[in-house]
């Protein structure tokens, strides 16, 4: 047996052993947003202490940006001084920030893989649980807590305890219809929302090889709510087809030896891991979840549980989603109403999701009543939008396109959801209160699933239309 | 807040008890309370929304419950702080006054940001946790002892196994969770590590 992905790469950034016994790992690329780093930079200030690898860090803002004026200063005061203490932090240090002068801002998740930031064999961190989308690339990429953001800048090492790594291998091929959100919301109601617990994630198998780095990044962007804090895909030609020519990304003489050291590192057939499970592929449908945990979800053509049917140690989680989202138990999920539609967020705001949310708008509107957004995962998806003419389709059937932010994701900025309203989200979280209205309701889909929700004004099966 | 000296062998307090499983740090500290640059005042805003409505009228939660007003051990269930990896959710748990955690099992990050903070997440067996969240409600008075040098949790006559990763344990009981110290002190080795990485070297445009 030989090694995989992972552990090539965690013993390639192992700089020792610590005297608690945990693993000292160097850090390849570090991204910074404006929420987690102010009190980062903050305790460095503190200690006397300086950045000590300036240019592995790269620095952009998504969580607080408003979509409709980017102009300065926010209408927020808050907004305003948090993007105020980044621009002062990242100047002090010497740090490349991508601000909207750049044309470069955007999600930081989907920022540092357009920019070739995100490559192979790195280890990447972000204080962001959906760090782990960068493993799209076969890189060991996780969320971190806004300490160890500061022991990042100061040290560019992480204390870290080293994860077993389980295989989930995903057999078969995606049905048409049914993509890359749909298979990790799958995932998700197999494996549970705890089951990935002390494990990296590899996906592989035929089904994670057919999908595009856009669908790899869904993919492992939420490997964290399953419990699991990286997942990842072992590199192929996809993954080199991507990269080659983006800013960031090796050239010239650099770019045979980079490929060299990428293709060393993928999982060989004969690799081992911790644990391995097996899904089929071919028997997913396009997912929904009608709970308050990405994990409660279930096929378009399926019922939401009953109580007395699951097992005892999802009943209480599950009884309690009922009581919240206000669904009675056996109702199926196809025709569940909805107020607001949102496509965006680090895990679906790319243009492979903008086009794919396009080609269901295009010649449809809006249905009555209902306040449909997109909005663009960066200023460079948006300009790609744009030159498409995907903003036109989108607005002339009645959305809202706006400028790029993390937006009704998290509803840190303006963009919120309102009293109890349903909204058919891309983003990657459903829980109590999460887009911005302590009694909002989030159902998780694919962008074409948000799309077709949004022009009939119920959930309904985008393979239908 | 915790005590100056970083040495966490022994935790003790009275305990409050949250009975429910997969609780996310939304939940926990929303995230309209994240927009400052520092991590005051979040200590008021923990659990905001399952203790108030949009009125700012209290909902019954242990957190509004007089009687464990001063509770500085929080007893939960099964993968607490799950979600995002906002180190504000133990920042607001400690300014609220928690000192030490334990349940069932707890996610990740989280877990890590209470290391880093000097709190100890401690776990209990599923049974155990709900005996123990019994016990604190029947007698909110009750004296919990979490005993990280003897792997166990001390609570009146009862008597429970406590476990967490070792490197964490090693960490909390030596006082040496501020990791920042440890990873300076290895300069020569990190840059060694990183003269033996490829792409250190590579030139991009940019």
């Amino acid at each position: 047996m030989s090694k995989n992905l992972f552990d090539k790469v965690w013993d390639a950034h192992l700089v020792g052993r610590l005297p608690t016994g945990q693993d000292q790992l160097f850090i390849g690329l570090h991204l910074i947003h404006e929420v987690t780093s102010p009190q980062a930079f903050g305790m460095l200030e503190e200690r006397g202490l300086g950045v000590l690898h300036p240019e592995r860090s790269f620095a952009t803002c998504d969580h607080i940006v408003p979509t409709l004026s980017r102009d300065r200063p926010f209408a927020d005061p808050e907004a305003e001084t948090m993007l105020a203490e980044l621009e002062k932090n990242v100047k002090k240090h010497g740090i490349a920030y991508f601000d909207f002068a750049s044309g470069r801002q955007g999600v930081v998740h989907v920022v540092g893989p357009e920019l070739g930031l995100t490559q192979p064999g790195m280890t990447i961190v972000c204080g962001d649980s959906h760090t782990a989308t960068h493993g799209a690339f076969g890189a060991i990429a996780f969320g971190i807590g806004t300490s160890q953001v500061r022991d990042v800048l100061a040290t560019q090492s992480l204390a870290m305890d080293r994860p077993k790594v389980r295989k989930v291998e995903i057999t078969g091929r995606l049905g048409g219809g049914v993509g890359a959100k749909d298979l990790i919301l799958a995932i998700l109601a197999e494996l549970g929302v705890e089951g990935g617990l002390g494990y990296a994630y590899e996906y592989a198998g035929e089904a994670v090889r057919a999908l595009t780095m856009e669908g790899r990044m869904t993919l492992c962007n939420m490997s964290i709510e399953g419990g699991a804090r990286s997942g990842y895909v072992s590199p192929d030609q996809t993954t080199y087809d991507y990269l080659k020519g983006r800013p960031y990304a090796p050239s010239g003489a650099d770019w045979e030896g980079a490929l060299a050291w990428w293709k060393s590192l993928a999982s060989p057939a004969d690799a081992s891991f911790d644990d391995v499970k097996r899904i089929d592929g071919s028997a997913i449908e396009p997912m929904v979840t009608w709970g308050i945990n990405p994990g409660q979800g279930l096929g378009i053509s399926g019922r939401m549980p009953r109580l007395a049917e699951l097992p005892a140690e999802k009943r209480d989680v599950a009884a309690k989603a009922y009581e919240y989202m206000g669904f009675a138990e056996g109702s199926p999920i196809a025709g569940t109403k909805i107020d607001v539609a949102f496509v965006g967020s680090c895990t679906n705001g790319r243009i492979s999701d903008l086009r794919e949310a396009a080609a269901v708008a295009r010649g449809r509107k809006v249905a009555k009543g209902v306040r449909a957004l997109i909005v663009p995962g960066s200023m460079q998806v948006d300009a790609q939008a744009r030159a498409e003419g995907l903003d036109r389709v989108f607005v002339e059937a009645g959305f809202e396109y706006r400028n790029p932010g993390c937006s009704m994701c998290l509803a840190m900025n303006p963009d919120k959801l309102r009293g109890r309203e349903v909204s058919a989200s891309s983003s990657n979280r459903n829980f109590i209160g999460r887009q911005g209205s302590p009694r909002g309701r989030t159902l998780l889909m694919s962008p074409a699933m948000v799309a077709a929700a949004a022009v009939v004004g119920e959930v309904i099966d985008v393979r239908s239309m | 807040m915790a005590s100056k000296d970083p040495r966490r062998a022994l935790v003790e307090g009275r305990g409050i008890a949250l009975r429910e499983d997969d609780v996310d740090t939304d939940r926990i500290i929303p995230a309209r309370y994240m927009k400052g640059v520092t991590f005051e005042g979040l200590g008021e805003h923990a659990f905001q929304d399952a203790r108030f409505d949009e009125a700012g009228e209290p909902k019954a939660h242990p957190f509004n419950d007089a009687r464990f007003k001063g509770a500085s051990i929080l007893v939960v269930n099964r993968n607490f702080g799950c979600g995002s990896s906002r180190e504000h959710a133990p920042q607001a748990l400690a300014r609220a006054g928690i000192a030490a955690l334990v349940g069932e099992s707890f996610a990740e990050i989280f877990s890590g940001n209470c290391v880093s903070l000097g709190i100890p997440p401690a776990r209990v067996s599923a049974a155990d946790a709900r005996a123990i969240q019994d016990q604190v409600e029947a007698d909110p008075e009750l004296t919990l002892v979490v005993d990280l040098a003897k792997g166990q949790l001390r609570a009146g006559s009862k008597l429970y196994a406590i476990s967490m990763p070792e490197t964490q344990r090693q960490a909390l009981v030596a006082g040496t969770w501020d990791s920042t110290g440890a990873l300076l002190a290895a300069e020569a080795a990190i840059a060694k590590t990183a003269a033996s990485l490829p792409y250190m070297t590579w030139k991009a445009a940019g």
